[in-house]
């Protein structure tokens, strides 16, 4: 079938005609599809080549170096990395980091998710929660680092990785956090809500039983920048978790001493982490939009 | 009824106000105070008023190579981020015609993103290194005979190490700027006659702004605020505003770091109001 003989809608306008439309060409692409196609292979190239490059170096044997080529094929450093005094506590940190990151993902989640409700309409004020919550969030790390650390020094209180790191790490992950509740609600229907009011629903009832379903994988997503934004926080953390180091922090302490491919077994590792993570994330949207799907011609 | 919303926006705020008084607003304050007040040369702070921080700071010629540094650093960064990741999403947006491949290379950009960004930092080492990939290529295609030196522990790694990391934080808001462009605009425009370079510098760029506008504010203040990257890839030959500070904080000069930390905060603050000034940021991530 050729172009002309499609049938045209009134105002349906696909996407694929526009992009057709810009630059008609026999065959149908104009040239600055390849160009970009081009700069796009190449930046997803440069993206992914170097991390896979260390992912293939953490598997050499003993003799392993920094640098290609490849030197034998073992585990032999990831059994350095976690047996070695001199790559430091990285088992106690791993341990930490991710206990760190659970509290910092709850609070965030939950705090986020109720900010988010409050952003809905405007009450008195709110240009300034918004413009604090946009400060907090670019503000330099390190200087928050530095403030935290005072302050704690002059109230008395030893800093410890799940206290004030969780309290700077927050101040960091929520404010994300709540742009991203932004996003997810903005393609929330009030209608919805007012119904369940209409129904005879309390303010919580409608929350537990229309909101949150319904806003379900934002909220997953909001819990996956939690998560990650924290489990590789590091300039907030810096100054604010004691005596005991996080990953991020340990993997800093390791760049500046360890010139072994036991470095690269850690990027290795904590980037497995980090996929299972995604996969969790992303696979848990996915069930709740098919349960969702399959829910429907019930009613 | 309004009054009663208020209150109910307060206590829904107030989880969040519990989070940013304590770990945003009195950490600086308290940042704030130390710098107009003394070391006592172990740590500890001398609760004695003066200015000497800060006329250390404007009286060192070193302040002004810092922040010429930094700011180099920053404009290339935020120039090859913009270049890179408006054209990234451009052709996410108009070229790719499956909407569901889109979205799915769109994924691709984004998952280093949930990475650690040290590891992607540390990963260019085997690459650019004096025996890295690239130097060892271009020796073997017989294109240089020495390996060349500028590739690591350079600005130029330096710049690389950036783009790597912050792109994705351009690429989403373009894309999700361009992606609200409304097609029959830009079909609109074709029937009345534009050609394709009209329709780039009078549709797509304009209502782009605002997503370029947000990508800058992240990409400025990250790179402004950072000195962990600098630090390793240029090998310590470059500092940065940050670097000079955590070295004050190193040697337990709490003070003239506080005042460091006034003054870059104030920079960074500049500059986004700066950014801030071309868009409504708040319609933008709200509507």
């Amino acid at each position: 079938m050729t172009a002309t003989e499609q049938p045209i809608k009134p105002g349906a306008v696909s996407k694929a005609m526009v992009a057709h439309a810009i630059a008609p060409r026999a065959s149908g692409r104009p040239w600055t599809f390849y160009a970009l196609a081009t700069v796009f292979v190449f930046y997803v190239l440069a993206l992914y080549g170097p991390m896979i490059c260390i992912y293939i170096l953490s598997f050499q044997d003993v003799r392993g170096g920094l640098v290609f080529p490849m030197k034998g094929f073992s585990l032999h450093w990831f059994v350095d990395l976690f047996t070695q005094v001199r790559t430091g506590d990285v088992k106690g940190a791993f341990d930490r980091s991710v206990k760190l990151a659970v509290i910092v993902t709850t609070i965030t989640v939950v705090v986020s998710f109720v900010a988010g409700l409050a952003f809905r309409r405007r009450f008195r004020g709110d240009s300034i929660v918004f413009y604090l919550m946009i400060g907090s969030l670019v503000a330099p790390g390190l200087v928050l680092s530095i403030g935290v650390g005072l302050l704690m020094n002059l109230i008395g209180i030893e800093g410890r990785w799940y206290t004030s790191a969780v309290g700077a790490q927050l101040s960091w992950t929520l404010p994300f956090g709540v742009l991203v509740m932004f996003a997810v609600m903005s393609r929330f229907d009030r209608a919805w809500e007012e119904a369940a009011y209409d129904l005879g629903a309390t303010r919580w009832q409608a929350i537990r039983l229309v909101v949150i379903p319904i806003l379900a994988p934002g909220i997953v997503a909001v819990a996956l920048f939690g998560f990650t934004l924290s489990y590789d926080e590091f300039a907030r953390t810096l100054q604010t978790a004691g005596s005991l180091n996080t990953l991020p922090l340990e993997i800093w302490s390791m760049t500046l001493n360890v010139t072994s491919p036991s470095l690269y077994a850690l990027g290795t590792v904590t980037t497995i982490i980090s996929f299972v993570i995604i996969a969790v994330c992303l696979g848990s949207i996915a069930l709740i939009q098919k349960r969702r799907a399959s829910r429907v011609p019930a009613y | 009824m309004a009054a009663r919303e208020g209150v109910f926006g307060w206590v829904y705020i107030s989880p969040l106000m519990l989070v940013l008084v304590p770990f945003f607003v009195a950490p600086l304050l308290v940042v704030i105070a130390a710098s107009f007040l003394q070391s006592d040369g172990f740590g500890g702070i001398i609760v004695n008023p003066t200015l000497q921080n800060y006329v250390d700071i404007f009286s060192s010629g070193l302040t002004f190579n810092l922040y010429l540094e930094t700011v180099k650093f920053t404009i290339l960064t935020w120039l090859f981020a913009l270049i890179i990741g408006f054209w990234v999403a451009y052709f996410l947006v108009f070229h790719v015609r499956s909407p569901l491949l889109a979205i799915g290379l769109f994924l691709l950009c984004t998952v280093p993103f949930w990475t650690s960004n040290i590891i992607r930092m540390i990963s260019w080492i085997p690459l650019l290194g004096k025996e890295g990939l690239i130097n060892m290529s271009l020796i073997r295609l017989g294109i240089v005979h020495e390996p060349l030196e500028f590739l690591l522990f350079s600005s130029f790694s330096v710049v690389v190490a950036y783009v790597h990391q912050l792109t994705i934080f351009m690429i989403v808001p373009i894309f999700n700027a361009m992606a609200r462009i409304d097609k029959r605009v830009v079909e609109a425009a074709l029937d009345a006659g534009a050609s394709r370079f009209e329709i780039m510098w009078l549709i797509v760029l304009p209502l782009s702004k605002n997503g370029i506008a947000l990508g800058s504010i992240f990409v400025v203040s990250i790179v402004m605020g950072d000195f962990f990257v600098i630090k390793v890839m240029s090998g310590g030959g470059s500092a940065s505003v940050v670097g000079a500070l955590y070295e004050d904080v190193g040697v337990l000069q709490y003070p003239s770091a506080a005042a460091s930390a006034v003054v870059l905060t104030i920079v960074v603050t500049m500059l986004i109001t700066a950014i801030l000034r071309t868009v409504d940021v708040r319609k933008e991530l709200t509507r």
